[in-house]
Parts: C-alpha cells; structure tokens; sequence
C-alpha cells in the first residue's frame, strides 16, 4: 500500500476541507524541536503551524507575555498503592525524554514551569483502579510539566480531568518500559473562557501499548499534540479522541504518530460534532513511517459532523511513507453535515427534532465512545455529549 | 372513522429565486379502509402531493386546506402530522449514518405510541414483521438506509408501515426500481395493513403493475397539478391501454 506520499483526501460533503500541499513533516515546522523557547521566532500567524490558530486568543503563550501567575492551576492526584508521586524541580533528569517541543509554546511551557510531577508505576505493578490526576483552573496562568512512566509490564489507566478557568501551557511524558500497558484519558472540560496548550509526547517501550483517548468539550481555545515514537519493537499505539466545538470555540488537535521503528502498530480516530457560529475544529493527522520501519501497519481517521451553519472543519491527515515494506497504511478524513433531509425523515417517523439530533450525534460517536474500554469514562462521555445538545439545541 | 380531507390544496416549490406553482388545486377525501391510487405522469406532481401532506419544509403551501378528522393538518410540524397518524412511505428514503435500525425503530415507536414499547414483547414484533418481508435478522443492526439496495429500502419502509400503524399511508412509487419478488413482498406487507381496516392508503404509482398486487378502491388520474379524472379500478385498465396521452396531450407536459 506504500505506493503514494502525501495522498490527497477528499470531502464527502460541505464543510471546510483543507488538502495537505506537498510537504513534509519536518518541513512544515517553522523551527526543528527544541526545548528552549529561544529557539522559536514569534509566530505571526500564517506559518503552516499557526495557520489555523487565533495567536490573538493565546493570551500571550506565544509571544512570551504571558507571565504566570501565583494561583494559576491545582493539581491534585490521586493515585493507588504501589504507585509514586512526586514534585520534582526543573532540573530532574527523568523529565522531557518522551519527546522535544515542537511549537513555541510547548517550548515556553518547558522554559517556564518551576515544578514538575513525575507519577511512577513500578515494573510489573498491574493497577486495578485509575490514577487519577484533577488540574482544576483558578483563574490565572500557568505552565506546567507532568511525567507519567510505567516500569516493564505494569498497566495503568490514568485519568486526567481539566476544569475550571485558566490559560494553561503545559506538557505531559508518557514513558512506557518494555510490555507496559497505559491508557490515558484526557478530558479538556475547561470553562468557555479557558485556553489550555501542550504536547503529549508518548515513548512505547518494546511490546509496550499505549491508549490514548482525548475528550475536548471546553475552553475558549485549546490546542494540543498528541504525539507517538517508539522505542523498540512490537508497540501499539491506539489514539481515539473525541471533540464537541460550540459556538465560538477553538478546539485543534495535532497529532504525530512516528514509526521510528520496525514491527509498531497505530491506530488514530478522531471524531468531532461542532455546533454554533465560529466554531472550529483542527485536526492534523500526521503519520510517518521512517525508513527503518519495515512492518509498520497503521490507520488514521478523522470524522466531523457540522450540526450547524456557521461552524468551520479543517481536517489534514497526512501519510509519509519512506519505505515500501510494511503491513500496512490508509488514512481517511470526512466532513459531513447534518442534514435537512435526515431530520425530515426522522420527524416524518414522530420524532420531535431535539431527539433527532441527539440520535443523529449519540450514533455517530457511539462507535469511538465503545473503543474506550472504560465503563464509567463511556458513561460519563455519553452523558457529557447530551449536555452539550441539550444547552444549544 | 379516520378521514384524511385535501381541498383546493395549492403547493409552490422556490427555484432559482422564483416561485413555481406544482400543485393547483387538489381535492381527495381518504378515509380508513379505503385504498386510492394516484396514477400520473412524470412531473404531473404526485409527488409533491406526498411531501406536502408530510410538511417537507421544501414545498410551501399557498391555498387550501388539508385536515385529518377535522384537524388542522398544515399546522402541524413534521413530528406532529406523524404522530397524528399520517405515514409516507419515501420514494428516496435517507440514509441515517451512526444510528441503528434496531435504535430507530424503537425511538419512532416510542414517539408514535406516546411510551416506550414493553422491550419483550417489541423484539418479537420487529422480528416477526421482519420475518413476514423476507428480512434477515442481521438487518436491524445495519444503520438507517446506509448501503441498502433499492429493495431493502422500500421493505424497511413498509417495516415501519406496519410497525407504526398509522391512520393515513401516503406510499410515494413504493413500487419504482423494484423487481417482481421484491414488489411482492412490498405488496403482501401493504395488503397486511390494510386488511387491518384501519389504515387509508394513498398509493401513488407511475405504474400500474403495482395495482395487480394492491386493489385500489378508487383510481385517480394526476396532470399537471391536479386529479384530472377519478374512477374505479377500471380507470387503471384503460391507462394501462392507452398511457398518459390523453391527459398530457394539449396541456404542458413537465
């Protein structure tokens, strides 16, 4: 299947589609990654990076004047016997090995936050309960750094629960040892006014698995990447995320899956439902295969359904592909409306138009929300979802 | 005794910034029990008829009145004509992506009943009635229309027909596009309801080898916007012999 670089995709329907040009990975970031904000100009806004994003609504991570402030953001973690927390200083030798910066302001939140929580799962240890890490906004600024590493063949499930109100730049490590297995839940319910950026930066061990499910419902801009390496062979990699953009909402995803090495599997789907005048969605799905990487297979999706005139999709999945022996690769994005003639048809059977829409959103997340594997993280997403229906529709 | 009442109904559909008259004057009183075809040609409106009575945002009503046992039809919104009792069974029914057959057919019961149907006793009417139009087990987890053949479209729609019981079927060419064994059973399910006795079907058709399977009380000829001449079943026999000609010859054919 490796016969094209950069295939093209198509829209099913109305809605914004952008089309990756002829590029690559490395060379549509305007610096290469660093970890010293010094190293990024200021961005002005048309770099392929920026492009999407209001910088205006930044409230100033990006150009260096945001200043943090004394009450910026509570962390508070919860976690089960065996497992190690800790408050670390800037200089602690486990932080920042899961992955560089590759924006201005992950690099600023890396030049920036004071301290730092490393949560460790030792080798072997299996969880049964979640640890559960709540980062709840007070109103000020912040940046911020958390490591999450399990040891060889221990499994964990962390959920990480944004709320409240802040303007939060912040990066998170997730260090998988050999055959360790981590599911991540993070769930962006931030205030309407919140702005929350980071990285997520994933290493997975040899055999190792890594979930990632990525629920954004909040905040006035949020803008994360979500990005994957391996570091041996035999790991998998699933990144579902889950997006509801309302009414003047900025939500933008940017992921990297980067099968840096043989015999790794990916698998990234990402849906979203926008609703509302300005709202808008980003997704960037970036997947690349690197030449030693004989045996990939990977798979990335992004669905959207424009629930209401007004709203704006930019989907841009993008496949680089450097060698021609693997199991695998396809990517596929679709924009979809919801339309007059499916709420005609679901009314012509008596069902009052609210419930048709909820129908019409319940179904088409049902799928994502399955995959999660997390019976009260399912629950409360479903219920989630109809909250945000029923407070525009 | 239900009695769906059209007078003097006028419809217009907006294109290109201007307003099109399509129906001019239609006058048709269906009551339960009785089954009238409505046979025309192609653009004479018939289904406009049927989108209109549905209240499909698309058509606006100029003139007229239409009343289900004496209440105001045309005020209703879609949901509301439906659970009042009045069906159409789509010539192009839409897909749904995302929600389930299973799923949909329990919601609009629950709507059309006014309380969710006893779960038991449901499951075993959605699997006999599926039974009854030849309809595997599998059907009711595909989603809504999505990659039906032409076949399995319309008998999902006569599904619902039986499922929902309503009072006025308005069926729009259930029988287009349709080979011989796929009308019969589409037919067999129609008859089913109707042999209830409590339904009044309105069985709009370009053709009228539908009507060899459903026995329509009463015949109507559809041009240009109106009912140009009603009779028996008779009226069928000699459209069958003589086409259209007669009705579109001399007027402007759409």
């Amino acid at each position: 299947m490796a016969e094209a670089q950069n295939i093209p995709v198509g829209s099913t329907t109305a809605g914004s589609i952008a089309v990756a040009a002829e590029s690559t990975v490395a060379t549509r970031m305007s610096a290469p990654p660093s970890f010293d904000v010094a190293d990024f100009p200021v961005p002005h806004g048309r770099e392929e990076e920026w492009r999407f994003t209001p910088l205006e609504r930044l409230r100033g991570l990006h150009d260096g004047t945001a200043t943090a402030t004394g009450s910026g953001v509570k962390v508070a973690v919860e976690a089960p016997a065996g497992v190690t927390v800790e408050t670390v200083g800037r200089d602690d030798a486990r932080l920042g090995r899961a992955g560089t910066p590759v924006d201005r302001v992950a690099a600023q939140a890396y030049s920036s936050f004071e301290q730092a929580s490393v949560v460790t799962v030792p080798k072997e240890t299996v969880l049964t309960e979640p640890i559960r890490i709540a980062v709840h906004g007070e109103g000020g600024t912040a940046y911020g750094h958390q490591v999450v590493e399990l040891g060889a063949f221990a499994e964990a499930v962390v959920v990480i629960d944004h709320t409240g109100d802040a303007v939060l730049a912040a990066n998170t490590d997730y260090v998988l040892g050999d055959g360790a297995k981590l599911t991540v839940v993070s769930v962006q319910d931030w205030d309407d006014t919140a702005v929350h950026v980071g990285q997520h930066n994933a290493l997975i061990g040899r055999d190792a698995s890594f979930k990632s499910v990525v629920v954004t419902f909040g905040g006035d801009v949020v803008r994360l990447h979500p990005r994957v390496a391996y570091a041996g062979t035999g790991g998998a990699a699933e990144l579902f995320g889950l997006y509801f953009t309302d009414r003047g909402q900025h939500q933008e995803h940017r992921l990297l899956v980067d099968h840096n090495t043989p015999h790794c599997t990916s698998n990234v789907v990402y849906k979203g439902a926008l609703q509302g005048d300005e709202a808008h969605a980003v997704w960037i799905g970036d997947v690349l295969i690197q030449a030693a990487a004989e045996g990939t297979d990977t798979y990335e999706m992004n669905r959207n359904l424009v629930l209401t005139d007004g709203a704006r999709v930019d989907s841009v999945p993008n496949l680089e592909i450097e060698t021609g022996e693997i199991a695998g690769a396809g990517h596929a994005s679709a924009t979809g409306r919801f339309d007059d003639e499916q709420l005609f048809y679901l009314m012509a059977r008596g069902i009052p138009e609210s419930e048709a829409r909820r129908l019409v959103v319940r179904g088409f997340f049902a799928e994502l929300v399955q995959q999660i594997g997390l019976a009260d993280v399912e629950e409360r997403l479903i219920a989630k979802i109809e909250a945000e229906l029923e407070a525009s529709v | 005794m239900a009695t769906l009442e059209i007078r003097d109904l006028h419809v217009s559909v907006e294109a290109d910034n201007a307003s099109r008259e399509i129906l001019k004057g239609v006058d048709l009183t269906v009551k339960q029990g009785e089954t009238h075809a409505i046979m025309g040609p192609n653009g004479s409106g018939k289904s406009t008829l049927a989108y209109s009575l549905a209240g499909h945002p698309k058509y606006t009503v100029t003139g007229g009145t239409v009343t289900l046992d004496g209440e105001d039809v045309l005020e209703m919104s879609v949901d509301e004509r439906a659970r009042a009792g009045v069906f159409l069974a789509m010539q192009y029914p839409v897909e749904v992506p995302g929600v389930s057959v299973s799923n949909f057919l329990r919601t609009s019961a629950t709507a059309i009943r006014g309380e969710a149907p006893k779960l038991r006793t449901w499951v075993k009417e959605v699997k006999e009635a599926m039974a009854r139009l030849s309809m595997d087990p599998s059907f009711a987890e595909r989603n809504v229309n999505e990659g039906f053949s032409g076949g399995e479209k319309k008998r999902h729609e006569i599904l619902q027909l039986e499922l929902l019981k309503p009072k006025i079927a308005v069926l729009d060419e259930t029988d287009s596009g349709l080979d011989v064994d796929a009308l019969r059973i589409v037919s067999e399910g129609v008859n089913r309801v109707r042999e209830s006795g409590e339904v009044g079907t309105l069985l709009i058709t370009h053709y009228t080898r539908i009507l060899r399977y459903i026995k329509p009380d009463h015949v109507h000829v559809f041009a240009d916007g109106r009912i140009a001449e009603s009779g028996g079943p008779e009226l069928a026999d000699k459209l069958e012999a003589e086409g259209y000609e007669a009705y579109t010859k001399g007027g402007v054919s759409l």
